[in-house]
């Protein structure tokens, strides 16, 4: 109760404040402490309740995943056996985890390269004036409506190997009939194609927008110079648009990397094909879960996929860091100089 | 139609959560509600077990404190899945339906199930009930449907290749073993150059499901690659059913089309399989079914009903499903979906005898099933790894029938495969 008294009535303001040398120490009340905690506090509270349900929906499972993963795991029972890491081991000496790996990979590659390409191309002809922009801008985007399940169903139907509507047309016109079931390297186009449709209208929509907030000036600057359309594209919207493209590629990696819905409603069986010819890491997840019941099995290769994303995930970020050069050294600098006048 | 089926499902939501209000209030008093007053019994079901609401209606008539709720799964998978995930957690249904295929899985868990009283025992053919009985003798599945097999071929298909066409000829023409069974494939495809059989995996699902012990023995043993059996099989398969057949699995969208489009001459045929047929081939003319199997009888398919033990109505829940697989009942449920029944009872009674089936020429299914089911004389010893080890040799068939790889590698992988188990 004294101490109170002693306190000067204008650091009640700025309570924050460091005190003077030679001035009595201050204690503050409890008031004055809980506002302190609020203004300390308060973005922690505010920001808690996605932390919170992170907590629980994502490093519980996690966590829980990684502790399953090194158990005889009986999904019915609820208990389980500790075994340590020999189902690592399995995953890894087993060749389909190797042929799930390839075929993520190639289904991501066939998939990931020519829709940044045709995005790039069709954003690039609605930056243009073009008659109704809202309605082809809208179109674009409607497959990504539709669900992915449909459109698997679908287009399944479409690369049947006898009664398909591609391998019909083919066949009218006098072309061999393509193994869509049979040869992995026609099922992952076959899959990638699905990916595709769905996925090149919303890129081409972020690609867009990136273009629409690039300055006029410059094209207008370089129409007077000379420069064609083409000598525009290259040297001004590609450039402008590096940031945004890394977004796109970093978030279609981690889609191909997850890709479940196509290659599992590929066939009736939704296995991967008799010889694991489109079988996908998170689809042999599935099998060995949900098809097997072998939950132990499931959580290894749970976590050995985590690392492998967290491993693209570095890969990625050193990429990002060489390509965004003049934003990623610029930022750097600047912290340093203003921690040198601090100093 | 939807209107009902909202109905039951607000229905259901209710009971679940009054059900979970009177475990909460009532503690662990089971016996409360069997003693009397209105309960609700839920039936889980998939594809079409031929239990309409008219037939459940019978039931509630005759037990005016009861309430039957019946959900259907889409497909068995769906049913398998949300099986495992709640049984012994609670939250299944108190009248569970399990497909043969997934049998085994459940047996594992033969405690958590609730046991039928011992009136019913005797009910059903000894190998069904043998099936549905644990290691401590507990009879823990009520069987509902079977599937005996016969022959169904196109009659017009057989007489253009100059093979007998009508239903008897035909039984004398298929009368042997597998080998016999190709030999007239091959004599089929010289004639028309095309394929006679739908599929070859249905072939090797025809074989194994006539050897006792296929991929392992009751002590654990796994026997899956050093079986002759199994490798004759595959044998036989890879190098008389492939080429005669027009595709290796069935049930995809291709296979789909091509039955539509009448393409299949020949396809092996349980009970089940005949509405199939005709569901999906509505328009094409000329199917019938031969009283004939290769090598003897065969089963394939059938389900059963299981009353989880951690259930609200245990009692009244086994009672429901004694009274859903009494020969009575499935009687009417085979007239409704065509599931063939599994009671001794039923299968001996006059309606079964004769049962025709218009669009299979008006063949006497009742009577040609009846028979097939007498021919089945080996009940596999199907154990829970038996799917695993199946799936895996069809896919070794299809990867030969692809030209992925050819006999004998794909047979290694299959070795590599199962020891990787």
């Amino acid at each position: 109760m004294t101490t109170t008294q002693t306190r000067p009535p204008a650091s009640a303001t700025e309570p924050a404040a460091a005190p003077p040398a030679g001035r009595p120490v201050r204690v503050l009340g409890f008031r004055q402490n809980l506002s302190r905690w609020d203004l300390k506090l308060s973005p922690y509270l505010y920001i808690s309740p996605f932390f919170i349900m992170f907590a629980v929906v994502g490093l519980f499972p996690i966590g829980y995943t990684a502790v399953i993963s090194l158990m005889d795991w009986d999904l019915v029972r609820n208990s389980g056996e500790f075994i340590g890491f020999g189902q690592y081991v399995w995953i890894l000496q087993n060749p389909q985890f190797w042929t799930a790996l390839r075929n993520t990979f190639s289904i991501f590659l066939l998939s990931s390269v020519p829709q940044l390409i045709v995005a790039i191309f069709i954003a690039a002809m609605l930056d243009r004036n073009i008659r109704g922009k809202t309605f082809w801008r809208m179109s674009v985007l409607v497959p990504f409506v539709m669900a992915p399940v449909a459109v698997a169903l679908i287009f399944s139907n479409m690369f049947g190997d006898v009664h398909g509507l591609v391998n019909g047309i083919l066949t009218d016109i006098g072309l061999p009939a393509v193994p869509w079931h049979k040869d992995p390297f026609w099922s992952h186009v076959a899959i990638a194609t699905m990916v595709n449709f769905r996925w090149t209208g919303y890129n081409t929509l972020i690609l867009l927008a990136a273009m629409q907030a690039i300055p006029r000036d410059y094209y207008e600057a370089a129409t007077v110079d000379g420069a064609g359309a083409f000598r525009q594209f290259t040297s001004i919207t590609l450039p402008s648009l590096k940031a945004t493209l890394i977004f796109v590629i970093i978030t279609s990696t981690i889609g191909g990397l997850q890709i479940f819905d196509e290659p599992r409603m590929f066939d009736n069986t939704g296995e991967g094909g008799p010889a694991q010819q489109w079988l996908t890491i998170t689809l042999f997840l599935y099998n060995i879960g949900w098809g097997e019941w072998n939950f132990g099995r499931a959580a290894a290769l749970a976590w050995i996929l985590f690392l492998i994303i967290i491993l693209i995930g570095l890969i990625n970020l050193a990429v990002t860091r060489t390509l965004v050069r003049d934003e990623g050294i610029r930022a750097p600098k600047a912290r340093k100089k203003q921690k040198g006048v601090r100093a | 139609m939807l209107s009902r089926r909202t109905k039951a499902i607000a229905a259901l939501a209710g009971a679940a959560s009054f059900a979970l209000i009177a475990t909460g209030c009532a503690a662990s008093d089971d016996s409360a509600s069997d003693d009397g007053g209105p309960i609700e019994l839920t039936v889980a079901t998939f594809n079409n077990f031929g239990y309409t609401d008219e037939l459940l209606q019978e039931y509630m008539d005759e037990h005016p404190d009861v309430t039957i709720v019946h959900n259907v799964a889409a497909e068995s998978g769906d049913a398998r899945a949300n099986y495992f995930q709640k049984l012994g957690k609670g939250g299944l249904a108190d009248v569970e339906a399990v497909e043969i295929d997934w049998f085994a899985e459940a047996m594992q868990y033969s405690d958590l199930l609730a046991e039928a009283p011992d009136s019913v025992k005797g009910r059903w053919l000894d190998w069904k009930e043998a099936a549905a009985t644990d290691a401590d003798g507990r009879l823990i599945g009520f069987g509902t449907d079977i599937g005996p097999q016969g022959i169904c071929y196109r009659s017009d298909l057989f007489e253009a290749a100059g093979l007998p066409s009508d239903r008897e000829g035909v039984a004398d023409l298929f009368d042997g073993d597998w080998e016999h069974f190709l030999d007239v494939a091959d004599q089929y495809r010289e004639a028309t150059g095309k394929p006679m059989i739908d599929s070859a995996n249905s072939v090797l699902q025809g074989i194994v499901n006539q050897i006792e012990y296929t991929y392992t023995e009751p002590d654990g043993t796994v026997i899956a690659t050093e079986n002759p059996e199994i490798a004759d099989a595959y044998q036989l398969v890879t190098e008389r059913a492939i080429p005669n057949s027009a595709y290796s699995g069935q049930w995809s969208d291709d296979w789909f089309a091509s039955m539509a489009n009448g393409e299949f001459a020949t396809m092996l045929c349980p009970g089940w399989m005949l509405g199939v047929i005709s569901g999906s081939a509505a328009d094409v003319e000329g199917w019938d079914v031969a009283d004939v199997f290769p090598n003897g009888g065969g089963n394939w398919g059938g389900s059963y009903l299981t009353v989880p033990a951690d259930g609200e109505n245990v009692e009244a829940a086994l009672e429901l499903a004694d009274w859903l697989t009494s020969p009575e009942t499935q009687m009417k449920a085979f007239a409704n979906a065509g599931t063939f029944p599994s009671q001794l009872d039923a299968l001996e009674s006059d309606e079964l005898a004769s049962a025709t089936n218009e669009y299979f020429n008006d063949a006497p299914s009742g009577e040609i099933l009846s028979n097939r089911a007498a021919a089945v004389s080996v009940a596999p010893y199907k154990d829970a790894d038996y799917f695993k080890y199946h799936d895996a040799l069809q896919n070794a068939v299809n990867r030969v029938f692809d030209g992925a790889e050819d006999q004998q590698s794909s047979w290694n992988t299959w070795v590599a495969e199962v020891e990787a188990f």
